[in-house]
């Protein structure tokens, strides 16, 4: 065989030093690189830490029902773009998580928070761990979720914690990207067919009461993302579902559905059935 | 034009194309190509096409439960560049003139195949790992000389396509590598899926070179590089000193170094147990055909909205453009 059929399958176990360098998400773009890490005199460690465990434990959960979606989506270019924002959130997460253990100073890094504390110990939306449905209900509610943190992350980028407003910057360009993948397909369902619009009306219908709770979490997001709401629903040919008189959920302060705890009994299983593995 | 003129024609263009093979150069979209040369390259590039996409479902059922964030975010990855693989794949086999739907009708209608190896079940994490080693390790083997083969969008695709794959399989054997210095258990499940997936890998080859009809062919074309069994004994040769450094044992009594002929023995994976899987009689056949078919059936109604809303869009800029000139 000639020798430009040479490949790395060769040297597979050759050079393991420098491993890091082949882990996606890991060694080739620092988004920290040259922000000091050290907690700022004036921060407030506690409050530190609750902000960033609860975006981080919104972006987690948002990430585990994309990652659902994988194989069934509409098309191969969804595929690919559902995946994107998965691992844009699941990054975010991670940062998110690490910078939430540094501030506790526990000693728990970002595994230890994201498979060792239990469902009431999680602090996301609810509408983040509600169950997938139809291709509508996905792209509803990913409106939704990222008009949300987009406005809720821009806030953040000038925070007195460098690594939360780096974090944060980050964000906002992944979120931007996000929330326009969500409008455009919320305008293609809502004009395409009669089909698609009544697929979309009804995921307005059942997600629309969940704004309350993301206000109530970030009430500064409001105005914005009511901006936003409008113009995509007006573009779509749709219209907003009248606000009916719900109880509000609260997964800021713990109180989940039960499609929580199974989304983490399967996020956990493997790595609570051997807690002193390695990975 | 007279038939003679035709006729000439015909074996000029004829004589083009042996050239353009014999000289190594590329054969592109819009040169005359021979009609089985063509079809075999739709079936040859359909076939890859497909496997990569139901190829995601085996590793990416443990999207969900990976035990890290950095091993889902790793894993996460990868079944998503799977999907890049078979978009490019996919849009390689159009420039034959044949269509992605086209290709997705006969994939699910059973008329086109995917590789065998998809067809088994992943029953633990080390699963993700040894996929990447052995399989991610074959699919660069059978691949890396199609970066030289004779269709031109194939090779450009494939020389992308192996860049990620060697990314891939570095990553699996970078998994392997943490659990066997993890704790007995972890051992244990890289051994048990080491022994799961050696056979079926071996067998990724394809049938071997005394019994698979359309090798010679495709070799003559220069679209298939070497024969199954030279790429197979070529894996088997990388992979039995990567199994030392691992600590892992392969699980074939007959494998040992022949010195005289500088390569290894090794035995004779069971031919009969691949036709079965590739005839559908596999562990995961029906399994992997029936999510992919319900994704597509329950996609539907979202590709015929985006279609709409494309024809809408148009409707109106004709409309505009109209009154503009008008």
């Amino acid at each position: 065989m000639s020798s430009d059929d040479d490949h790395v399958y060769l040297s597979l176990a050759e050079g393991h030093a420098d491993d890091a360098r082949w882990a996606f998400g890991t060694g080739f773009e620092d988004p920290l690189h040259g922000v000091d890490t050290t907690l700022p005199p004036g921060v407030d460690a506690g409050a530190l830490t609750a902000l960033c465990l609860a975006l981080a434990d919104d972006a987690l959960v948002a990430a585990q029902r994309l990652a659902q979606w994988i194989t069934l989506a509409p098309e191969l270019e969804e595929e690919v773009a559902l995946a994107n924002i998965g691992l844009d959130l699941l990054g975010q997460a991670r940062l998110l998580y690490a910078r939430a253990g540094q501030a506790e100073g526990a000693g728990r890094d970002e595994d230890a928070l994201a498979y060792f504390r239990d469902q009431a110990d999680f602090r996301n939306v609810v509408l983040a761990e509600l169950p997938n449905g139809d291709f509508a209900h996905c792209v509803v509610k990913l409106l939704l979720l990222s008009s949300w943190r987009l406005a809720e992350l821009t806030g953040l980028t000038e925070h007195p914690d460098p690594v939360l407003a780096a974090v944060a910057r980050k964000g906002v360009s992944e979120l931007t990207y996000h929330r326009d993948h969500a409008a455009q397909w919320v305008v293609r369902l809502g004009d395409g067919t009669e089909e698609s619009a009544r697929r979309t009306s009804a995921a307005l219908a059942e997600l629309w009461p969940y704004r309350a709770e993301l206000y109530a979490a970030a009430p500064q997001t409001r105005d914005e993302v009511e901006a936003v709401l409008a113009q995509v629903l007006d573009a779509a040919h749709l219209s907003a579902p009248t606000d009916a008189p719900t109880a509000t959920a609260s997964g800021r302060s713990g109180e989940h559905t039960e499609h929580l705890a199974e989304l983490l009994a399967e996020l956990q299983s493997v790595a609570r059935a051997d807690p002193e593995a390695t990975w | 034009m007279s038939g003679t003129d035709s006729a000439e024609s015909a074996t000029r263009l004829s004589a083009h194309f042996d050239a353009t093979i014999a000289h190594d150069q590329r054969i592109e979209p819009r040169d005359w190509m021979p009609d089985g040369y063509r079809a075999t390259l739709v079936r040859q590039i359909a076939q890859h096409a497909h496997s990569e996409i139901i190829g995601m479902q085996p590793e990416g059922e443990w999207i969900t439960k990976a035990p890290s964030l950095r091993r889902k975010a790793i894993l996460f990855a990868k079944v998503q560049d799977e999907a890049g693989h078979g978009l490019y794949l996919y849009s390689a086999a159009e420039t034959l003139g044949i269509d992605r739907d086209e290709l997705t009708e006969r994939l699910l209608q059973g008329r086109q195949k995917y590789s065998s190896i998809f067809n088994y079940p992943t029953l633990s994490f080390a699963d993700v790992g040894v996929i990447g080693w052995f399989v991610d390790g074959a699919a660069i083997c059978n691949q890396v000389p199609l970066c030289r083969s004779s269709y031109g969008p194939y090779a450009r695709a494939m020389v992308r396509v192996c860049k990620e794959e060697s990314f891939h399989q570095r990553q699996g054997f970078e998994l392997l590598l943490t659990m066997m210095r993890g704790t007995e258990a972890q051992r244990a499940q890289v051994q048990d899926a080491v022994d799961r997936w050696w056979w079926p890998s071996l067998m990724m080859f394809g049938p071997p070179d005394d019994d698979s009809p359309n090798s010679a062919q495709s070799m003559a074309w220069k679209i298939k590089r070497h024969s199954n069994d030279e790429l197979r004994r070529r894996f088997v040769d990388m992979t039995v000193p990567q199994a030392e450094f691992l600590g892992v044992t392969l699980p074939d009594p007959e494998l040992r170094w022949n010195e005289e002929r500088g390569t290894h023995d090794f035995g004779t994976p069971d031919y009969a147990e691949l036709m079965r899987v590739i005839k559908g009689d596999g562990p995961c056949n029906a399994q992997r055909m029936e999510r992919r078919t319900k994704a597509h059936e329950d996609g539907a109604w979202v590709r015929e909205a985006a279609a709409a809303h494309a024809a809408k869009q148009q409707a109106l800029r004709e409309t505009t453009k109209e009154g503009t000139a008008a």
